[in-house]
């Protein structure tokens, strides 16, 4: 039988497992390298906003943190889809692990925002559409993991946490249009592919900022569903094999 | 290319030095404790497992030899 290379065979936990341990220190070296890149230009070369000042500088973590704690749940949205329709043992893990990231996310975005709402806006809180949709995501977050924790069979918890992920990401889109749609106080989004209101200092050390957190939080993720794979798979042969020798 | 004139500049934000480092520092200290709180619940986690092993192991061991 010829070995071919089988991208499916990554999806079992024996060699995603490995496969993830490797990958982590690059993860953590190239989101350090984009980090230090996007905090020089943002802090120390991009120039002062026309309209506020150096409080702007707040939107290279604001706008990051904000866009992975989206795009975090939409992954954990893709897995548990993944996971209810082909029942597959690695999804569940996955979305496990990213979930508490997707929250710290969600809180970094809210936290930086309301420091960036007190001075410009004279309110650290507004009940407005994005600010709300945005704290609702963060609520979906902990709702995802007080369910996934309070159900003790694991293949049961994920397919509940599932269902709620898939229900609640119709969120995201109220989260990304909810600018446009209503009028609220928060300033429209700053990127645009067509005409960018941003200069291109500003600009590259958000997008920059945007990578760090990116790899940080696949970083993480990685680090997390390893643990998350030996406690659920402790009776393979593989895992035992692995405690059996010295595995730290 | 620097934008500050000084380093006291840097710190002061415009006036805005409260809200900047205020939104950074929790970054930092958000990202600096939850990878350690992760790699901390790893070994914990490895440690129990081993144990696990080891006393199941003892368990078989002991029902074969009666």
């Amino acid at each position: 039988m010829k070995d071919r290379f089988n991208l499916y065979r990554f999806a079992s936990p024996a060699t995603f497992y490995p496969l993830a341990g490797a990958l982590i220190p690059y993860f953590v070296a190239v989101s350090i390298v984009f980090g230090l890149a996007g905090l020089y230009l943002g802090m120390l070369v991009a120039p002062t906003d026309f309209q506020q000042g150096e409080g702007y500088r707040i939107i290279f973590i604001h706008v990051p943190a904000s866009w992975m704690s989206m795009f975090i749940y939409l992954i954990m949205a893709f897995w548990a889809a993944i996971g209810l329709a082909f029942n597959t043992r690695l999804s569940g893990m996955m979305a496990q692990a990213l979930a508490p990231t997707g929250a710290l996310m969600a809180f970094l975005s809210l936290w930086t925002g309301a420091l960036w709402g007190k001075p410009m806006w004279g309110a650290w809180w507004v009940w407005d559409a994005r600010l709300t949709s945005e704290l609702i995501l963060l609520f979906l977050y902990i709702g995802y993991m007080a369910l996934t924790a309070a159900i003790d069979d694991a293949r049961r918890a994920d397919k509940a946490g599932g269902l709620l992920l898939l229900v609640g990401v119709v969120n995201i889109p109220i989260i990304y249009f909810s600018v446009k749609w209503w009028n609220t106080l928060h300033q429209g989004s700053s990127v645009n592919l067509a005409k960018s209101s941003m200069a291109t200092t500003m600009l590259w050390g958000m997008l920059l900022m945007a990578m760090c957190f990116w790899m940080y939080s696949i970083a993480v993720a990685f680090m997390r569903v390893r643990t998350i794979m030996l406690e659920r798979e402790r009776n393979t042969d593989w895992v035992k094999a692995l405690l059996a020798g010295d595995e730290k | 290319m620097i934008h500050w004139n000084s380093f006291s500049d840097f710190l002061a934000m415009g006036g805005y030095g409260f809200y900047v480092w205020g939104s950074f520092g929790v970054t930092v200290l958000i990202m600096t404790i939850e990878p350690i709180m992760v790699a901390r619940n790893r070994k914990t986690t490895i440690a129990r497992l081993k144990r696990q092993m080891r006393a199941e192991t003892r368990a078989e061991n002991r029902n074969t030899a009666e």
